[in-house]
């Protein structure tokens, strides 16, 4: 039985970033495939951000939804660069998976 | 109320995080990381950061998802592959779930027993209001154009590099192209 009385705490969010992290890292531990790898980490990247938002509420800080807006655009520029590496090393070997990619040439 | 957004936009959460992790195909994967990106957004509003959702949205899931999908479309990976290949034995798998939930736990115990500690109070977020509908939004630009601006010109010259790294990185190279 649900009451109207509870409501979510800081806690509960800051405790479902948790879990959101941890699957990320799973994610990444176990998946070989590079661009799964990448997806992950944007997982991870969100978790963060959601624990950001969830302070800067709690705190009355606008600064931490500041740090997100910096986290969203870095995100932007890593995916760019790590999708051109992908397509450069794809291009070459199809079907490459993390444990294939040694050697930095290619 | 709350309790209702909160719970269905967890759900959403964790079942697009799975998704990512267990799908075979990685079309599946990114469109399982869409239902994530919506799920955080959802409850960036449930925590009153509307701008921050909004971006939420067309960064991620209408930019970089996006991005994705066209990388996994162009190098035609998008076949199902096989989930089975272990290329460290049968430990990876069980120490990387071990890790994960040895880390849950560690983070959620941190969190719980750090909360009588959160005293620390700042100036006051701003929420939208009918009044005041875009309070939110002047907040955070007199935070990042006046506070943090070195930061912000930064990010821009980090953008451009990103962009004409890029470039450099998928371009093909003249000797490939006589090959091919």
């Amino acid at each position: 039985m649900i009451t109207a009385a509870v409501v979510p705490t800081t806690t509960w969010y800051l405790v479902l970033a948790a879990g959101l992290f941890a699957i990320g890292m799973i994610g990444v531990l176990v998946r070989r495939n590079p661009l799964i790898m990448f997806m992950c980490i944007e997982l991870m990247l969100n978790a963060v951000n959601l624990t950001f938002v969830a302070l800067a509420t709690e705190l009355t800080d606008i600064n931490g939804q500041t740090a997100v807006f910096f986290v969203l655009v870095v995100a932007a520029a890593e995916v760019v660069v790590g999708l051109g590496i992908i397509v450069s090393i794809m291009r070459r070997r199809q079907q490459a998976t993390a444990d294939d990619l040694a050697a930095l040439k290619g | 109320m709350e309790l209702f957004v909160f719970v269905c936009a967890a759900i959403m959460v964790l079942v697009g995080a799975l998704g990512v992790v267990l799908r075979s195909n990685p079309v599946h994967a990114a469109l399982s990381m869409i239902l994530t990106l919506f799920g955080v957004a959802v409850l960036f509003v449930a925590r009153e950061a509307n701008f921050l959702a909004a971006v939420q949205v067309i960064v991620y899931a209408g930019a970089i998802v996006v991005l994705f999908l066209f990388v996994i479309m162009l190098l035609g990976v998008d076949r199902a592959e096989d989930l089975r290949t272990e290329p460290l034995g049968n430990v990876q798998r069980p120490l990387a779930l071990v890790l994960g939930i040895g880390m849950f736990a560690l983070l959620t115990t941190a969190v719980v027993r750090s909360r009588d500690s959160l005293r620390f109070k700042g100036d006051g977020v701003k929420t939208a209001t009918l009044e005041d509908a875009d309070g939110n939004i002047r907040q955070i630009a007199r935070s990042i154009f006046g506070d943090y601006v070195v930061a912000f010109e930064l990010t821009s010259v980090l953008l451009i590099v990103a962009v004409v790294g890029t470039v450099v990185l998928a371009r093909r190279r003249k000797s490939e192209r006589t090959a091919s």
